[in-house]
């Protein structure tokens, strides 16, 4: 406890370029990933390859990852700009699906009457299909976020600051402070990136509130 | 960079000995296996139980996602840190990588297993019952066949994140395919490190392939073809017929 207290400063930084690293390459996944879903579930013959190729991104594991985009984006290896791009391809592998299938949940009769209703496609897309998709993509992203706080502290073996380099810290000094400190401010990141995204989506969804039906 | 990896990957001495590609191959493999088979021995009855009584559904949901909130990393090093006097020889850095990848596993195995079993056809239950199935026979009969393809993608969602974190117990000096990456670094070796993530990703792949194709043999084909959940990659986040997701996490 002494120890978290000494080291205020030191949590506050690392916290926040924890923050940094695992948070922006959410909102760019996000970015990236909303027209890609959109495409596959508009044009049915990509939605296979869509998903399977976006999901092989996968199977590179993240040490490996963070290893080879310097090699292949010319930046130096402590470089955090490769932790941020390798987050945002997990992220994006991650959510195409998710996008895809949450747009392709919002009932047929649904997008009938919105064109019914004079709706072009484009407004229909943001006026109706996406704000009707933000659950299912939600619960996507919230897996994202969660896992994304973990995989960055792995990036602390190469020597990139955030959280992950007390675990390292502690470990070379055989000394358990750094590490609780850094495993339990990893887990309240995780929770506060879950938290927000939750009321993010009550903000959104507010007809799910007023049927208090659904869920 | 592409030359290096060449260079390093056709370079003979890199395939032979206690610190070849073969050895360290094996001792992947060999990790990744046992973690994953003794997760799935916790993960599946439980999944599968959660999901046939629908009971304790809540408190497994929030298990598993507070068990994949903790970083595998620190947990790896306090492990290592408070078992290692307790133990000797191999089993000192083996154990805790092996608790760090059992604890990764179970919970996209879980998911996969109750969700499985949550999605089946209330309508295929119903009739089993009416036919005089028992609980257990239903389970067994119909359940479980049909919960197959999700089981299948909670195994192989684990299985990516399994072979990956692999890679990083070589931090703590277990061996596996990660000792490429980890004493690359060291010299600062490029070429040994990016051959040492090209093998893993290779692994990775592979792995899920073989399973992908072991999955093709074992769900009944009338689970398949028609479904959206053909596809040979894992699925991670799924949409059940009531319209809520279900996840097997990321990596």
């Amino acid at each position: 406890m002494t120890w978290f207290i000494d080291h205020l400063d030191d949590v506050q930084a690392r916290t926040l370029q924890h923050v940094y690293l695992a948070g922006l390459p959410l909102v760019l996944g996000l970015l990236i990933a909303l027209p890609l879903g959109w495409l596959a579930r508009r044009y049915k013959p990509l939605y296979a390859p869509f998903t399977a190729g976006f999901g092989l991104l996968y199977t590179i594991p993240s040490l490996a990852l963070f290893v080879l985009l310097p090699g292949l984006l010319g930046t130096k290896i402590l470089d955090p700009v490769n932790v941020v791009v390798g987050m945002t391809l997990y992220t994006v592998a991650l959510l195409v699906r998710t996008v895809a299938d949450g747009l392709g949940a919002v009932p047929e009769d649904v997008q009938q009457a919105a064109t019914a209703m004079g709706y072009t496609r484009v407004k229909r897309f943001f006026a109706i299909e996406l704000p009707l998709a933000v659950p299912v993509i939600s619960a996507g992203l919230r897996v994202a976020a969660v896992s994304n706080v973990s995989i960055v502290s792995v990036a602390a073996v190469l020597g990139i600051p955030q959280l992950g380099l007390f675990f390292t810290d502690g470990f070379a000094r055989a000394f358990y402070d750094p590490l609780v400190v850094g495993i339990i401010a990893c887990v309240v990141l995780a929770l506060f990136f879950d938290a927000v995204i939750v009321l993010a989506t009550r903000a959104l969804t507010p007809w799910l509130r007023a049927t208090g039906a659904r869920s | 960079m592409i030359p290096g990896i060449i260079d390093w990957l056709t370079d003979p001495a890199n395939w032979s000995g206690p610190d070849g590609v073969p050895a360290h191959l094996f001792e992947h493999i060999w990790y990744c296996a046992l973690a994953l088979l003794v997760a799935a021995a916790v993960a599946i009855p439980v999944g599968l139980a959660i999901g046939h009584t629908g009971r304790g559904r809540f408190l497994a949901v929030n298990l598993a996602g507070a068990a994949r909130a903790i970083p595998s990393l620190g947990l790896l090093f306090v492990l290592v840190l408070w078992l290692f006097p307790k133990l000797t020889g191999d089993s000192a850095f083996l154990v805790p990588t092996l608790i760090v990848l059992v604890v990764l596993a179970i919970p996209p195995i879980m998911a996969g297993a109750y969700a499985g079993v949550e999605g089946v056809d209330p309508a295929a239950r119903d009739a089993a019952l009416g036919m005089g199935m028992t609980g257990g026979q239903v389970l067994r009969k119909v359940e479980v066949p049909c919960a197959l393809p999700l089981i299948f993608s909670g195994l192989r969602s684990a299985t990516l994140q399994v072979v990956g974190t692999a890679t990083i117990a070589a931090v703590v000096g277990t061996g596996g395919l990660g000792r490429f990456l980890i004493d690359g670094q060291k010299v600062q070796d490029f070429p040994q490190m990016a051959s040492g993530a090209l093998l893993v990703a290779l692994l990775a792949l592979g792995l899920d392939l073989l399973l992908a194709l072991v999955q093709r043999g074992v769900v009944s084909p009338g689970l398949t073809g028609r479904t959206v959940r053909r596809g040979n990659t894992p699925v991670d986040v799924e949409i059940d017929p009531a319209g809520r997701t279900v996840d097997a996490p990321a990596r």
